[in-house]
């Protein structure tokens, strides 16, 4: 065989591959969507392929239910979530510029120590982490899923990165020279030098923080402030077969709808931005 | 000189600037971490509505940890990751290296990088959601196959350590090799050009620039990749929690770890979950080394170390 027609042949197998496995991607998500429009009637005589018109009930089924108040849980994943995001990205450029723009004793530890930690999972220390909560009157409430973002090694790497390549120390100098003070200079110069990256870490600490189940889920008791994982768990916990299916696929497409309309705009900023944080080499 | 000392001037703001991260860490890491490791020496749990200890007793916690079902659950922790990730690397290594390869011609790059990257955004806890109402008796996929006539009655994927497992290792299969699709893309790229010109010229051919020049030159972040997940796999949770109810169904051989160490924190048992965390902080901590190893060697390839070592033998 020639290498011609082997190399035609390979193209055509990596797209037939390629095909099958976004098949596989978006599937689950199609039958999600249908199943989301159609009744309980419905979906207990069957599958179907096509969406059916159950949706506003679905969903006014869903918005009315005060067992798993859905509405109440995407609100407190929305403020969390958003709050986390925003002291995360605006600390971690501001820990990143510290490092990166001055010049102290503890510059090298302070580095080498952050860098130690950057992978280390949150959940070996989530037992002393919930009596120290506890004592500190926090217990089920939100502030102990936004507060502790403000200490996020991979994102205060993502920015030391970025202000490695594109912040010049000469206009930190400039700015000093013409009178700025030092919070200044880093909030009107440096801020706006940072936003590509703080968007990127903007969002995943979004995500991340919107998905986040293990700790939450430790934290927080009331129903009135439970997020949006803590209420998919306790569906699943409940009398499963004895409930409303539509209703189920309905709460399950409205966890995760805002994630993906979020990505589908800007999907392009967030693949960029996957390999940005990753390793230099 | 006149800069230095400048510089030296202006040290006290880079302590105010970092001290913000370092206060929260400190508050909400480091005093979690040493209250967990004390009370992992510490007989400390609760019994109906009794509280026992906390009685200082030594090393038993991490005895009686070892003679329980911890390795089991290591074990179980093991198996589901590696359904997830021997897949996930395979599929990620082929994609990159096709994804990047002219000759190949991929159309529709962007859409299929888009399409395989999304389902690591989605909530780990909903996805298991919803796998376990699809993949449920009287759910879609028994259904869809039922009528397609591909099997005869339908199958409880739930009833065997097989279904759930495989179902589990699916899942965080799907939701990883996008990401690491792209990991790799992104380091195959930054290998020079002039590298795979020159192996054309002497006539290599796919298979062996592949496994002689792609291979050895993203080694590094293959380790990277590696390690990572394997951090990720220890933590692995939110997916087996949600399948299985925390039960880890059947017969507990889905059960992981962090799901151990839940079930510790729900029932107040402090230091049976302090001596589970300090073992897998131990763990995570070796794991940790390593990365930093990785992403702070300035000699990734080992070229470096081994000219040093050729010039010392004096060739």
């Amino acid at each position: 065989m020639s290498s011609k027609s082997f190399n035609r042949l390979r193209t055509v197998f990596a797209h037939v591959l390629l095909i099958f496995l976004s098949f596989l991607c978006l599937f689950f998500f199609y039958i999600l969507i249908i199943n989301a429009t159609h009744s309980h009637a419905e979906l207990q005589r069957g599958f179907y392929a096509l969406p059916g018109t159950s949706f506003l009930k679905n969903f006014n089924s869903v918005a009315n239910n005060g067992e798993f108040p859905m509405m109440r849980g995407i609100l407190n994943s929305l403020i969390v979530s958003g709050c986390s995001a925003a002291i995360c990205i605006y600390f971690s450029a501001l820990t990143a510029y510290g490092l990166y723009a001055y010049d102290f004793k503890l510059k090298k530890i302070a580095f080498t120590f952050i860098m130690m930690i950057l992978v280390m999972p949150t959940q070996v220390t989530a037992m002393g982490f919930l009596r120290l909560i506890t004592k500190m009157g926090m217990y089920d409430s939100l502030l102990p899923l936004i507060i502790p973002s403000i200490a996020s090694p991979a994102v205060f790497y993502f920015m030391y990165s970025y202000l490695e390549s594109s912040l010049p120390l000469s206009l930190v100098e400039a700015a000093r020279i013409d009178g700025a003070k030092e919070f200044r200079t880093f909030n009107q110069i440096v801020l706006p030098i940072m936003k590509p990256a703080m968007a990127v870490q903007a969002i995943f600490t979004f995500v991340g923080s919107w998905n986040n189940y293990f700790v939450p889920a430790l934290v927080i008791q009331s129903k009135d402030k439970m997020t949006v994982p803590i209420l998919i768990a306790l569906l699943r916990g409940a009398d499963y077969m004895n409930r409303d299916m539509g209703k189920i696929y309905m709460m399950i497409l409205l966890a995760i709808v805002p994630i993906i309309l979020v990505y589908l705009l800007l999907s392009k900023y967030i693949i960029a931005g996957v390999t940005l944080g990753g390793v230099k080499g | 000189m006149q800069n230095k000392r400048k510089l030296v001037n202006y040290a006290k703001w880079g302590y105010i600037f970092i001290l913000p991260f370092f206060a929260s860490f400190f508050i909400f890491s480091l005093i979690p971490l040493v209250d967990t490791i004390r009370y992992s020496f510490y007989e400390y749990y609760r019994s109906g509505i009794k509280e026992i200890g906390p009685n200082f007793i030594g090393m038993a916690n991490y005895a009686s940890l070892i003679q329980s079902d911890m390795l089991k659950y290591a074990g179980n922790t093991l198996i589901l990751w590696l359904i997830g990730f021997i897949p996930q690397i395979v599929i990620a290594l082929t994609l990159a290296s096709w994804f990047v390869d002219v000759r190949m011609r991929i159309r529709c790059q962007q859409f299929f990088k888009v399409v395989i990257y999304l389902p690591n955004l989605i909530m780990a806890s909903a996805f298991a959601m919803l796998f376990f109402t699809l993949f449920s008796k009287t759910g879609p996929v028994n259904s869809i196959l039922m009528s397609l006539g591909v099997i005869s009655e339908v199958i409880d994927f739930m009833r065997t350590a097989f279904g759930v497992r495989t179902l589990a290792g699916s899942m965080n299969f799907l939701m990883w090799f996008g990401n690491t699709t792209i990991m790799l893309m992104a380091a195959i790229m930054g290998i020079s050009p002039d590298i795979f010109e020159a192996s054309e010229i002497d006539g290599c051919n796919s298979t062996q620039r592949f496994f002689r020049i792609t291979l050895p030159l993203i080694r590094p972040i293959l380790a990277y990749t590696l390690i990572t997940s394997i951090i990720g796999g220890l933590q692995m949770f939110d997916v087996p929690q949600i399948l299985t109810n925390g039960q880890g169904n059947p017969d507990r051989t889905s059960m992981t770890l962090i799901m151990f160490l839940n079930s510790h924190l729900r029932s107040k048992n402090y230091g049976m979950a302090g001596a589970l965390s300090v073992y897998l902080f131990i763990v995570s901590g070796i794991l940790c080394f390593i990365v930093y190893k990785i992403t702070n060697d300035n000699d990734p390839d080992g070229s470096k170390a081994a000219a040093k070592a050729k010039k010392k033998r004096g060739g």
